[in-house]
Parts: structure tokens; C-alpha cells; sequence
């Protein structure tokens, strides 16, 4: 039976420009997750051997206002449309970016302007007039997580470890937390579409782990945009976050990966929420379970000291996930800075097991 | 003003509604149904009908503001109906109207003005590491203020560009850049918008008998932490 899903996963794709990518950056994940990106952007060009451009002069694509409602979609399309001329000023024509919220914006600005070729020309007209700027519409347009997947077998051919848990021999049991903005909204350009994505699960078949199907695998973090961002409307977002960890608690996951910026902040977070509020942890002896970004987990398997892609920031702590693997790592590294000046110990939650 | 005919010129509006016939599969898949008194069903239902008082009333009320904009009912409508697109188009006609500022959620959209819309130009990010703690966002949790004491060194370590004016993660937006992004602001309504918000606010604020100044005033404390 999961063989024969696999297999009907598989035939699901979708085109990924081989090389020569102008890369957007995310929001979220340059705060929350600020070493991610550049190990996103060290393994396409060191391990991948392709050429991506990281550009000064970008900013936000404006994706998380625009959810909430307090700037209109010609204020979206048109900053979008600045990205793009910048892709266009650096000579490039596949954009990849960083954000899931992002990426269902540019895709649903140029499948608009199909329909509405009018709105195309008005936004043209308004970012001259603003900017000066003029721009192509990128002829590939993919997120980050689509590059590591295309490039996955050239990962494996390169990495130390495997899912594997050293201590069984059993591969790890991985859950993958798609974006609901990767294909939801667009399936056709998602791998594997809206109801069977295979982004992630791919990464966890090619580098020997096990997928872990769980009941409310497709349910939304709960980001709910302004539901999050307001202290008084987060209970959405927390009760999302819930459900989902009760329901793959039973299959006791060993790991937890997300292609979406806010998801996979959500996931790390809303454990350590519910351990201090509920007193209940969703991992191993009373730490959570780990979440980690598609860049991350292929760095630790290639060998990278996790402490320099940042892991230390994660509240749910990466530990249990370490040993298993097998990842050679110094314990008295993860709270040192630049030189490995000592920066002493962040607090320590009083329930969620951290080190 | 006819509200359906100002639905009918938003495009998101013109995507969102072919024909529903009211299977409730949105409302089987929607997040906020689950957690909200939110029913993307009804919504449809209501603006398909056309019927100019319950569409004022839709305006006016919570129900637009409970929606997730998760789109997870753009892949399981059976007709291609995206009550997500709906709701969008009517959140920005509730706006334009100035009916916003009749519902508790309505009102906050000043919060998030003040916070995302702001950063943006401010700092070219929706979100910046300066602007956020652990006193508005409590779950972020001790590393978060470890990092934030830290920020510098850690940051440094991480290889990030935090501060300066270079490519890179974290890095200084150029005057050029956040320019650029004002004159769009200015250039698409986003700044009408804003200001719209704000003054009508300020006159809910008076009403109300709650200091209103700028920023994270004790109007703003009222919205961000107040009534679920």
C-alpha cells in the first residue's frame, strides 16, 4: 500500500529550471531561522555546482500585509513586479524564492494578469511611474524547496548520514509539513500537487527515512495571517499547531520538516506553548519534537556543525534528532558566538526538555 | 453605492465566485471553521444572492475577519469557487467603505497596520528582529530573548548581513530600496489605506475614550491584546 503511494506521488511534477536562479528572500526566515537561507544558498552553488543570485536591492514581497487585509493586491502586484524588474536589471529569468507565502503571490499575480491581462498593464504602467522600472515576467518560478528537491539525488551522492537511527538501524520517521500556499491555491505548480505533495517526501525517500501518513498530515499550522499576528486572535493559530501534533503523535515521529517559513516557526514554537501551558511534550522524554527546515536536515546529513546553520535558535531543541543521527557535534559550541566568544545560556523553559 | 457592484470590479471577487452550490466542502476544510463562529458557505451564499442588505451586513460584521486565508477551500471546491478570494474582496470593500470599524475585528486592522504595515517601510521587511520581543510575541520563548541580548555576536557568527548595506540575510535596506517602496505604496492606495485607518480609528478611539496618539499607543494595546 505505501509502496503503491509512493509511486503515485512520484508521477506528479513539475518544471525546475536546471541553473542560474535570481533568489528572494523570506521575512521569516531571515529572522527566525537567520542561517537557513545561506546554507539554502551554500548547498545550491557548492554542492549543486549552479549559480544563484543573492541581490542587495530586494526587499519584501509585501505577502503577509496583503493576507491580512490592510494593503490591496495592486499595492502586492506592483512590488512583486519590482522584484521581477530587478530579476530582469541582473540578467536572469528563473526566480527562486525563499518564502511559501511569496511564492503563492507570484504565482497568483501572473495566472491573475492570464485572466485580466488589463490589471498586467495597469500594474506596468503604475511601477514605472513609481520606479522607473520596467520588467520580464520570469520564464521558471519556483521555491527554494523545489531546488533542493531536483537536486536531492546529487545531495545523496554527497552526504554522511542517512534518516537512519544509528542506535536501531530503523529509518527515521519523518513528517512533512507542507505550505498551504505551495499548492493549495496552485496545484499544478507544486511536486505532487495540492493533495499528494511530494517536495519534502521525496527529500525523506532519497536519503532513507520514513514518510510518517498521519491523519491531519495536509492541515493548515494555523499562521491565519492576522489571526497570528494579533496577541488577541493567536488562539487560532496555537489550536491549529495542536491538532496537527495530536494527531501524529501516536505514529511518534522522530522528526518534523516544513517547507514554509511560518510553518516551520509555528511547529518549533507552539510545542514549547503548549509544554509551559498544557505540561504536554509531543517527543521522547520530555522534550518536543524536533522541526527543521529542507536546508537544514540536508545540511546536518552532509556534515555541517549545526550550531553554525543556526540550530541553537530553535526553542524546541535539536538534540534528540542529533543523536539519533549520529551527528558529531560539540555540546559547549551551541551558545558561543563569533570566535566562539561564550554568550552564556538562555533561559531554560520550565516543562519542554531543553539543553 | 451598490456593494455588489464594487464586489463585481475586484478581481478577486471575479475569481472567487463562479457558482456555488452550497456543498459546505469549504466549511469541511476551512481551519477557522473549526476554531471560529466562521462559515466560508454562508459567505458565498450570501454574496451569490446579491442581496444588497446582507451583503452591508457581512461588511459590518467579524465573519470576514475570521477567515485564515490558508486557501485550502480554493483546492477542494468542487464548482472553483475560492471563498478565500471572497472574503479578500470584501475585507478590501469593508475597508474602502469604512465599514470595518463597525466590527471588534474590523478594528484591528489599525494593530496590524501598525505593526506589519509600518515595518515595511520602515525596514523593506513585514518582519524585522529589532521590532519583535517576547513581551508582544511571549511565544517565541527564552531563546528568543538569548538571541535578541545577543544579536550582534550571534548574528555575526551566522554569517548574516544584519545591519549592513550588502546582499545578504538580515541585511540594511537601501533608501533606494524603501523609496521605491513608499512611491508604490502611494502610486497603488496602500497610503489612502493606511490613512483611512488611522483617522477612523482616531474617531472610534474618541468615542470610546481611549488615548490615541501613534505607534503602540493604549488604542493600539486595546486591539493587539484585547477580546478574542
Amino acid at each position: 500500500m505505501k509502496e503503491t503511494k509512493n509511486r503515485i506521488w512520484e508521477a506528479y511534477q513539475k518544471e525546475i529550471a536546471g541553473d542560474h536562479y535570481y533568489f528572494a528572500r523570506s521575512c521569516i526566515r531571515q529572522n527566525f531561522f537567520p542561517a537557513a537561507e545561506d546554507l539554502f544558498l551554500k548547498i545550491i552553488r557548492e554542492v549543486a555546482g549552479k549559480n544563484i543570485y543573492d541581490d542587495a536591492w530586494q526587499t519584501t514581497c509585501t505577502g503577509i500585509a496583503y493576507h491580512s487585509g490592510i494593503i490591496p493586491f495592486e499595492t502586492t502586484m506592483t512590488v512583486v513586479t519590482r522584484q521581477f524588474a530587478l530579476m530582469t536589471e541582473a540578467g536572469y529569468t528563473n526566480f527562486a524564492c525563499s518564502c511559501v507565502t511569496s511564492f503563492g503571490i507570484y504565482i497568483e499575480v501572473v495566472e491573475t494578469w492570464k485572466n485580466f491581462p488589463q490589471k498586467e498593464k495597469e500594474i506596468r504602467d503604475a511601477l514605472k511611474r513609481a520606479t522607473g522600472m520596467t520588467f520580464e515576467i520570469p520564464k521558471n518560478l519556483v521555491h527554494t524547496s523545489d531546488l533542493i528537491y531536483k537536486f536531492r539525488k546529487e545531495i545523496a551522492c554527497k552526504i554522511k548520514l542517512r534518516l537512519i537511527n544509528r542506535q536501531t538501524g530503523e529509518p527515521l520517521k519523518v513528517v512533512d509539513h507542507i505550505g498551504c500556499h505551495y499548492a493549495k491555491i496552485f496545484p499544478a505548480k507544486g511536486i505532487g500537487g495540492a493533495e499528494f505533495p511530494y517536495v519534502l517526501a521525496g527529500l525523506i525517500d532519497e536519503w532513507g527515512g520514513a514518510q510518517v501518513d498521519y491523519p491531519e498530515r495536509r492541515h493548515c499550522c494555523g499562521f491565519g495571517f492576522r489571526q497570528y499576528l494579533l496577541k488577541s486572535n493567536r488562539g487560532y493559530s496555537l489550536s491549529n499547531c495542536k491538532k496537527k501534533f495530536d494527531s501524529m503523535e501516536p505514529f511518534q515521529p522522530d522528526l518534523i520538516i516544513a517547507n514554509c517559513p511560518g510553518c516551520t516557526f509555528f511547529l518549533d514554537r507552539w510545542q514549547y506553548v503548549i509544554a509551559e501551558m498544557n505540561g504536554i511534550t509531543y517527543g521522547q522524554n520530555g522534550y518536543g519534537i524536533p522541526v527543521l527546515t529542507y536546508e537544514e536536515l540536508a545540511g546536518l546529513l552532509l556534515g555541517y556543525d549545526p550550531w553554525d546553520m543556526g540550530l541553537q535558535l530553535h526553542q524546541t531543541a535539536v538534540e534528540p534528532i542529533l543523536d539519533k543521527l549520529g551527528v558529531q557535534y560539540v555540546a559547549d559550541d551551541k551558545y558561543k558566538g563569533k570566535d566562539r566568544i561564550d554568550l552564556g545560556k538562555p533561559d531554560m523553559p520550565a516543562v519542554l526538555r531543553s539543553i | 453605492m451598490e456593494l455588489l457592484k464594487e464586489l463585481e470590479k475586484d478581481v478577486r471577487y471575479l475569481e472567487g465566485l463562479n457558482s456555488c452550490i452550497n456543498c459546505g466542502v469549504c466549511t469541511a476544510i476551512c481551519p477557522a471553521a473549526q476554531f471560529c463562529d466562521y462559515d466560508p458557505r454562508m459567505i458565498a451564499d450570501t454574496v451569490q444572492k446579491g442581496n444588497e442588505t446582507e451583503i452591508e451586513k457581512l461588511l459590518k460584521t467579524d465573519t470576514i475577519w475570521y477567515c485564515g486565508e490558508c486557501l485550502s477551500c480554493k483546492t477542494r471546491c468542487p464548482r472553483g469557487n475560492t471563498p478565500g478570494y471572497i472574503v479578500q474582496a470584501l475585507r478590501a470593500l469593508s475597508i474602502r467603505t469604512g465599514m470595518f470599524m463597525e466590527s471588534k475585528q474590523g478594528q484591528k486592522q489599525l494593530a496590524i497596520k501598525r505593526t506589519v504595515g509600518d515595518h515595511i517601510l520602515k525596514h523593506g521587511y513585514c518582519i524585522y528582529i529589532d521590532e519583535v520581543d517576547t513581551e508582544m510575541y511571549p511565544e517565541q520563548g527564552p531563546v528568543w530573548d538569548w538571541l535578541k541580548k545577543n544579536r550582534v555576536q550571534i548574528l555575526d557568527r551566522l554569517g548574516t548581513s544584519y545591519g549592513k548595506k550588502q546582499s545578504g540575510t538580515l541585511r540594511k535596506t537601501s533608501k533606494k530600496s524603501l523609496t521605491d517602496l513608499k512611491r508604490i505604496f502611494e502610486e497603488t492606495g496602500a497610503t489612502e489605506q493606511f490613512e483611512k485607518i488611522e483617522a477612523l480609528s482616531a474617531q472610534k478611539a474618541r468615542e470610546l475614550n481611549i488615548a490615541f496618539s501613534e505607534g503602540k499607543d493604549p488604542y493600539f494595546d486595546s486591539l493587539y491584546n484585547g477580546d478574542e
